[in-house]
């Protein structure tokens, strides 16, 4: 049974349709992850599942209950972290989880042993009597994740949980989010418009452009799609024809003494094609990512729009034979 | 509606507070310059009804401070907005007229402290206070804070960006203040005047006051209670419809 559930949800603003009829179903513990460049919808999206926007049309559940129907009871059964910082920074990071734990109605009894426990998740602990002014980006994201476990959500939502961070915090967050996942068994619903964040984390990802969802499966299954890793070598004799011959590869370009190759499971036929072609000048293995997979099914970077790079070129080439 | 809820967001607005004390005594400085300036420099030529001008103008003072304190504390709402911290109280189970009543009673809260600062600065301005009417004045006070806080709430859920902060003072404070008979008695006004001030809430607010202050009165006691009353309870609803309405 999906815990998280959206039947033709949509969302206009006037004429413009920020969420284009969306369909999805997440499984319990399933970490969920919406991938898309800024602007796809993807905020509009755990909006209405958080009841904070009415939907245009179509239905959406969390946790069984209707968002319109039944709100309160939605809220009751999810956490969220927003996009924006959202803690008071003139309160202490123990006072900020505290007057949260007393709009969720947590027994006073409970609240001191519910903090202490949200706060050493995140390893905040320390730093818990200091006003929240005074915390880096990635604490505060951290402290707001504290707080949004507090009432033991079954459902987390996560809106771009890195947004803003350096590399190191980012992969720090993602180091405490696989944490709670495993820990807690929550599902997860993410947003993200980084690929790697979306590798590292989701079960699943569902590609969004333009208010609509484009492909749902795993990442893996997702860059399988693509046929291969892409391999450039550099010889001065390449035998072309009877590259063909060979199974695992699966597109061939030239471009003067340049040839790229398109190599399924390129960590194990790499060598005995390397071995097939002999002598070469030079070697180098791009592998797929989601980027390209993104490039696939929407025919744009998720990022540097329009700017397409000489790869990208040839895995547009290369899909839309497919 | 809960009383723990209602007592989480007073809790987090007192937490505030309490750090942001240059806030509370600047707001409570400016009347004591009014009173000092304006009130003792036309009050050296100037007595009404034979009461001292700074006298005179002493409840004004306290309703006009009440005015910029909780109009403005409550416009602030659009601020908790426009950052996600109202966003991230929205999706609380907490009942909006939770949130609703715990700033209107947070907004009271300060309006009282601030008016204990003048209050006690009207010791030296001969003001004579018995138990009882200090009692009454309070009571006047939440009144009034409850009132206008919950006014200053509505024009903040309206509200889409902090950008009309300017307007809220130019089209809502001053002419409630200066149409109030806060600076001038309200007996011989321009017909124009009089029919201005005989329409708004805080002129028969100003009244209660000054009658409790230092006994001069215009309106009937039963009158400026039931405007006063009448308003907050009015300020009240239309405050929690908003609320229900506001888009997050």
């Amino acid at each position: 049974m999906a815990i998280v559930q959206a039947v033709n949800l949509t969302k206009k603003y006037n004429k413009l349709t920020a969420v284009d009829a969306l369909n999805i179903e997440i499984d319990e513990g399933e970490v969920f992850g919406l991938l898309g460049p800024n602007g796809a919808g993807k905020t509009t999206i755990i909006k209405m599942f958080a009841t904070l926007l009415e939907p245009t049309s179509g239905t959406a559940k969390v946790n069984g209950f209707d968002v319109v129907k039944h709100p309160a009871k939605v809220r009751e059964s999810i956490g969220i972290v927003f996009q924006e910082p959202s803690s008071d920074e003139l309160l202490t990071g123990y006072e900020n989880i505290k007057l949260y734990a007393m709009m969720y109605g947590i027994p006073k009894t409970e609240i001191k042993k519910g903090i202490s426990e949200a706060l050493e998740l995140v390893e905040l602990t320390s730093r818990k009597d200091d006003l929240v002014r005074t915390y880096s980006g990635g604490m505060r994201r951290r402290l707001e994740i504290a707080r949004s476990l507090i009432h033991k959500p079954k459902i987390l939502f996560l809106d771009e949980p890195t947004l803003g961070l350096d590399p190191a915090g980012r992969e720090k967050m993602w180091a405490y989010i696989s944490r709670l996942v495993d820990e807690l068994k929550m599902t997860v619903l993410l947003t993200t418009h980084y690929m790697e964040e979306a590798d590292t984390l989701a079960d699943r990802i569902g590609i969004i452009d333009q208010g609509k969802i484009v492909v749902i499966d795993t990442p893996n299954a997702l860059k399988a799609t693509l046929g291969g890793d892409l391999v450039t070598i550099t010889a001065s004799n390449i035998p072309l024809s009877e590259l063909k011959k060979l199974k695992y590869v699966k597109k061939i370009k030239q471009e003067n003494h340049k040839v790229i190759l398109t190599i399924e499971n390129v960590s194990k036929n790499l060598q005995p094609l390397l071995k097939f072609i002999g002598k070469i000048d030079s070697v180098e293995v791009r592998n797929t990512t989601l980027n390209d997979v993104f490039l696939k099914f929407t025919g744009k970077r998720i990022r540097e729009e329009g700017k397409n790079t000489f790869f990208d070129k040839i895995i547009q080439e290369s899909t839309s034979k497919a | 509606m809960t009383l723990r809820g209602i007592s989480a967001i007073w809790q987090r607005e007192m937490l505030t507070f309490s750090r942001e004390k240059p806030r509370i005594v600047s707001a409570a400085i400016n009347p004591i310059f009014w009173l000092l300036t304006f009130g003792a420099g036309l009050g050296s030529t100037v007595s009404i009804e034979g009461i001292n001008y700074q006298q005179f103008i002493f409840a004004g003072i306290i309703v006009q401070t009440i005015l910029f304190s909780s109009i403005f504390y409550g416009a602030y709402l659009v601020w908790d907005r426009r950052i996600d911290l109202l966003k991230a109280i929205l999706v609380t189970p907490l009942s909006r007229s939770s949130i609703f009543f715990g700033k209107v009673l947070s907004g009271v809260t300060l309006a009282l402290i601030q008016s204990a600062i003048i209050l006690v600065f009207g010791l030296f301005m001969n003001i004579n206070y018995t138990f009882f009417s200090l009692f009454l004045v309070i009571l006047t006070i939440i009144v009034t804070a409850t009132g206008l806080t919950a006014l200053g709430l509505i024009i903040g859920s309206f509200m889409t960006s902090p950008e009309g902060f300017q307007l809220i003072t130019t089209f809502v404070i001053f002419p409630l203040f200066f149409l109030s008979g806060a600076l001038f008695p309200l007996n011989n006004l321009p017909a124009y005047l009089g029919m201005l001030t005989s329409i708004n809430p805080v002129t028969y607010i100003v009244d209660m006051l000054r009658g409790l202050l230092i006994g001069l009165q215009y309106y009937g006691t039963i009158e400026n209670l039931l405007v006063m009353t009448g308003f907050a309870l009015i300020a009240l609803f239309i405050g929690t419809q908003a609320f229900e309405r506001m888009r997050s």
